[in-house]
């Protein structure tokens, strides 16, 4: 079989699918490598996603059904033992996959290896991987796709229930300066689909700034307060335990009325951030890329992206924190920079 | 009978807020009537246009926050201050008819008038 493409792509979650379905309509052949057994990265996870509450699997599915195409090999199960320049022109990557080892060549590399989510567990004092009753956005994401929060909440039909944001973000301790941007939406949909199962809940967001800044997210938060109720306490929890019933106590300031709160909670969701994937490091060492001090992959330019490496592209969150939305467009962008490269227009940085 | 062993010293009240009490009946009976109290968004427009606010404690957003904390008594006294100028409801970014909610907290928070109470009202 032959083994040389016209671009590798690194990561097969949303930047990574889309890539490689622009790339294949302009006729451009690519080998689109995943580490996991499944395409799909983070969209795998989720239940539904903001602003519409869209189900992710039917985005997956859709996704899916675009890179069915002659033009794409996806090998998933993929580790990149090695990838490097070759002598001239073009890039080489040494893979172990399920057939054994494997090596492949292209023109072009396009890096969509996307972001971690942040380990909550670090934040002890929330006390995640400690109370059963703390869990994580995305934790409560697999609750809404089996259909099973009752696991956490039990049998009680007006349960409270504690959203924390910023978890991991905006925390230089956690060696996260940087906003994730996507998680106040986030807060704001789980909070609002809790209030759809519990209708007699009480839920309460605890957040520092409200950062809805996308089309219809501001939508979202009048939703929220008005027809779902939802109460937003602007102040971060700092400290959560467990009374005698395993219910959690979290502990806050109301800093908006400047006193203490405390509430009794029969559920607390963590609102992880997007941390970098300490996988892109490899990447990018071996490329001579760089990486940022917040260990994104760093922008050629500010305001044009993408990276320094003739023959180097990026798409999605390995560069930084991105909405669905956001990550398809740089994909498409990506697959065009990629297009006009291939056919000798160089304009990268 | 317990003696008086009073030295001189007494507990302070705490300043704490419990959000399990958050919900009383009057809040919800507010709410029912004035459902826009729940789009406040703490912005402070009407506490920034408020005439009687520039020489008296008088907040709306504050008044606002505290019920929706459960803490009435020290924010309901406030609104005596009003004079229903109606400002407040120029600026409100949300749309909230302020004057007509202050009206809906006084007639469901002061029924019947309530002495003014003293204490931190928390």
């Amino acid at each position: 079989m032959d083994n040389n493409y016209n671009t590798i792509i690194i990561g097969a979650g949303p930047a990574g699918m889309e890539a490689a379905y622009r790339l294949s309509v302009f006729g451009i052949r690519t080998c689109l490598l995943e580490k996991e057994a499944e395409t799909g990265g983070h969209l795998l996870k989720w239940d539904r996603i903001f602003p519409e509450g869209r189900k992710a699997s039917e985005i997956l599915g859709f996704m899916r059904k675009r890179i069915e195409s002659g033009n794409i090999t996806t090998i998933t199960s993929a580790r990149i033992d090695s990838i490097r320049k070759k002598a001239g022109n073009g890039y080489e990557a040494e893979l172990a996959t399920n057939e054994g080892k494997k090596t492949i060549t292209a023109d072009t590399i396009l890096i969509a290896c996307g972001f971690k989510l942040f380990n909550a567990a670090k934040k002890e004092e929330y006390g995640y991987g400690i109370y059963n009753r703390v869990i994580t956005n995305a934790d409560l994401e697999n609750l809404f796709k089996t259909n099973s929060t009752g696991s956490i909440i039990g049998e009680n039909r007006t349960p409270a229930v504690g959203f924390v944001h910023c978890v991991g973000s905006r925390d230089e301790k956690a060696g996260n300066r940087h906003c994730s941007k996507v998680c106040c939406a986030t807060a704001v949909k789980q909070a609002m689909e809790i209030k759809e199962a519990y209708p007699q809940a009480t839920v309460y967001c605890f957040y520092m700034d409200l950062r809805m800044f996308g089309r219809h997210y501001e939508d979202m938060y009048l939703e929220a307060q008005q027809k779902y109720g939802i109460r937003f306490i602007r102040g971060r929890v700092s400290e959560v335990s467990e009374d005698c019933n395993e219910r959690i106590v979290a502990k806050a300031e109301d800093t908006l009325s400047g006193k203490p709160v405390k509430i009794t909670l029969d559920m607390l969701v963590l609102m992880s951030g997007i941390a970098c994937n300490p996988d892109s490091g490899k990447i990018t060492g071996s490329l001579s890329i760089e990486n940022d001090s917040d260990g994104f992959i760093k922008y050629a330019d500010s305001i044009f992206g993408q990276v320094k490496g003739p023959g180097i592209f990026t798409a999605g969150t390995c560069t930084g924190p991105k909405t669905l939305p956001e990550t398809i467009n740089e994909a498409g962008e990506a697959a065009a920079v990629i297009y006009g490269y291939l056919k000798g227009n160089s304009n990268n940085f | 009978m317990t003696p008086d062993i009073n030295f001189g010293f007494g507990l302070s009240k705490s300043s704490r807020i419990n959000l399990d009490n958050a919900d009383n009946e009057k809040f919800r009976e507010l709410a029912a009537r004035e459902p826009d109290i729940l789009k406040c968004m703490a912005c402070g427009s009407c506490a920034a246009s408020c005439s009687a606010g520039n020489f008296t404690e008088l907040n709306l957003r504050k008044i606002i926050l505290m019920l929706t904390r459960g803490a009435e008594k020290e924010t309901v006294r406030q609104l005596e201050s009003c004079m229903f100028c109606g400002k407040c409801i120029l600026v409100c970014p949300r749309g909230i008819n302020t004057r007509h909610l202050i009206k809906s907290i006084r007639e469901i928070y002061c029924r019947p008038c309530a002495e003014p109470e003293t204490g931190n009202g928390i």
